[in-house]
Parts: C-alpha cells; structure tokens; sequence
C-alpha cells in the first residue's frame, strides 16, 4: 500500500490508472488470442527474417500491439543499419 | 410500429442483467409500448423476482418451446403495467433443452404480440448466451467499473460482432462517482476508449435498488431515484431520442448536499 509521501511526491499512480494499463494488455492479448511469450517468440523470428535480408540491431526492433477502435495493430519499428556500415563489417 | 428485439448480455455474472432488463422494460411499457420480457436463463431464473412476478407462474419457456402449452398462456402480465409481460425461464431444466433456432422461432412468434422483446440473458459465453443472442436485433453489453467485468464484456462484444449482431451497445452499471473522482474507479471514457462501442447508459451506484429488488417493484418506478432515472433514460435512447446523460458528480459531498436541500425546501 502507498503511503501518503508516496502519492505526493507522484511515486505510486492512483489504482484506476493501474487498473487501465493492466487492462489495456489483457484486452490486447484476449483479442488476438496470443500469449505474451507467443509474441515474444513472434519478435524473435520477425528480426531472424528480417536481418537475413538487411542489417539490422536486434537491440533496436521495437514491436507493438496497438489499439485502433476495436483492431488491433502490430506496429514494427525496425531501424536499419546504413549499407556503408555493413560492407565495412564484412571486410573486417 | 417496429417490433425490436433487445439482448441484454454480459458474459461475467452479477453485474446487473436481470435489474437492467427488467427495468428497461419496465420504462419501455410505462411509456405505453406492449412489451415481452423473456428470461433466458434456464435453470437459473430471477426475472420473476425482480419483476415481483414469482407468485404469477403457471407455464415457462421451455413449455411453449415443447408444446405444453400456448404462447400466450405462459405470458405473465405484470402487477402494475397491463402492457408488461414476462415469459419465465424453466426453473427444472438447463440450457440445453432450448437451441438458437428454438428461440428464433419462439421470438419470431412473440413479436407478433408486442412492440418490444426483452431477453435477458444468462452469464457466459455457452448455450444460454447463443440462446439468448440468436434472435436479437440489437445486442445490449452491460458491464461495471472493473477489471473482470469490463474483460469479460470485451470477450462478449466480441462474440456478438463475430455472430453479426452488431454494433453492440453498452450499459455501464454501478458507477460510484466518487471513486472516479478521486480516480480510484475506471472511469467512462477510460472504460469506451478500451471496449470502443457505443455507450447508451451510465447508472449510478444506488441503494435504492437493492430495496427495490427487495420488494418486487422495479426502480425506474421510483421517481426520485438517480439509478431509475438512469434506466429511464437508456429505454428513452432504445426508443431512439437523444437524452443528455446524467450528471452524475459526487451526490453525497457536502455542497451538493446543502444545494439539494435548499432546493428541496430542507426537506
């Protein structure tokens, strides 16, 4: 539980705020009928595909479910390494 | 007159299908409509209760369905309203005794004798939930301000887009302003933003209806209560005319305590 101190200095978010995000997730995952770890496994292969073709930093892939009224989004963003970079790479 | 056929579902149990439906119908018919209230929940029946109509029962549901007796026979007109009907759930039974296409039969006959179905439909997302889907022209989602609740109303919306019954509606029952207030409660348009379909109804947390529910006479009844205002208001939309909704800040604060009273003359 937060103390007083907590809720002042912004530390702890109210309980319906919680609720919301918690919910947010839940709803994302019921929807499309895919587990967190599935996702997660989804990720993995998507940058596994991907980095075949071009170079990529799987530290930077960033992939989201968003929410669009009632569909949902798979949102990628997948930053791609300059060309230079790559065939400099290859000759070392 | 157009015959509708109204669902009230909500896939978590307890959240107020049976005082919804009965205090829709309830308003539908004080506003002069002919109006047959089902209970689809086989099994398990309450609508009598709440309606104050459990004295009444000879024939169910599932005694037209199987043939025992007629339509009409099974219509329970209520106390109050000569216009206001119930066909009772069989209490001995359980779902499987009825199919959707029983029901779609059993609707298609009763809209012939009325200018508004109400079924209310039981929790879940098996049988009885079918049942009480197949036949309706527009499916009411009711959920309360809480995890569980609004999870199981997602889960639900989708089932009734995936049947093609909707755009579904949505009643949000049990709201304590207070709480939202003080943001310890989802709040509506937390609430629409997640489930995204059309809101017709917001009812206030009220005491009120538990006396109601105690004494057999639906609160939309009772003029001076906030959650029968609040259904009155959801029968008016379902009739289709714009009504502002309630404004439903914190009633038991102190300003608007004294403001009442001034109001009322301190009474």
């Amino acid at each position: 539980m937060s103390t007083f101190f907590d809720r002042l200095l912004g530390r702890e978010k109210r309980s319906a705020k919680q609720a919301k995000d918690r919910l947010k997730l839940v709803l994302i995952h019921d929807r499309i009928d895919l587990n967190p770890g599935t996702l997660e496994t989804l990720k993995d292969e998507l940058i596994e595909v991907i980095s075949r073709h071009v170079d990529i930093d799987p530290g930077a892939v960033h992939i989201k479910m968003t929410q669009d009224g009632r569909q949902q989004r798979l949102i990628a963003e997948i930053p791609i390494n300059p060309s230079g970079r790559r065939r400099s790479r290859k000759n070392v | 007159m157009t015959n509708k056929v109204i669902t009230i579902t909500s896939g978590k149990g307890g959240v107020g299908k049976t005082t919804a439906t009965a205090n829709i119908a309830t308003a539908l018919a004080f506003d002069g409509a002919r109006v047959v209230c089902i209970d689809a929940d086989i099994g398990l029946r309450n609508l009598d209760v709440v309606l104050g109509l459990e004295n009444r029962i000879v024939y169910d549901l599932v005694d037209v369905v199987e043939g025992r007796c007629r339509l009409r026979q099974a219509m329970i007109r209520d106390k109050r309203l000569p216009n206001l009907f119930l066909i009772p759930a069989a209490q001995t039974r359980d779902k499987t005794a009825v199919s959707p296409s029983d029901m779609v039969r059993l609707i298609d006959e009763v809209k012939t004798e009325c200018d508004w179905v109400l079924i209310d439909s039981p929790a879940g997302i098996e049988r009885g939930f079918r049942n009480a889907i197949a036949p309706a022209n527009v499916v009411v989602v009711i959920t309360n301000p809480e995890i569980s609740a609004v999870r199981d109303a997602d889960r639900i919306i989708g089932l009734v887009e995936a049947e093609e019954k909707g755009p579904v509606r949505l009643i949000l029952n049990r709201l304590k302003p207070e709480l939202v207030k003080r943001e310890d409660m989802l709040s509506p348009d937390d609430i629409l933003e997640l489930l995204a379909i059309e809101l017709i109804g917001i009812v206030p947390e009220d005491e009120k209806v538990i006396l109601s529910t105690n004494r057999g006479i639906p609160i939309v009844l009772d003029g001076k209560s906030q959650a029968g205002q609040a259904f009155r208001n959801i029968a008016t939309r379902l009739e289709g005319q714009n009504v502002p909704f309630l404004d439903l800040e914190d009633r038991n604060g102190f300003f608007s305590r004294i403001s009442r009273m001034m109001r009322s003359g301190g009474n």
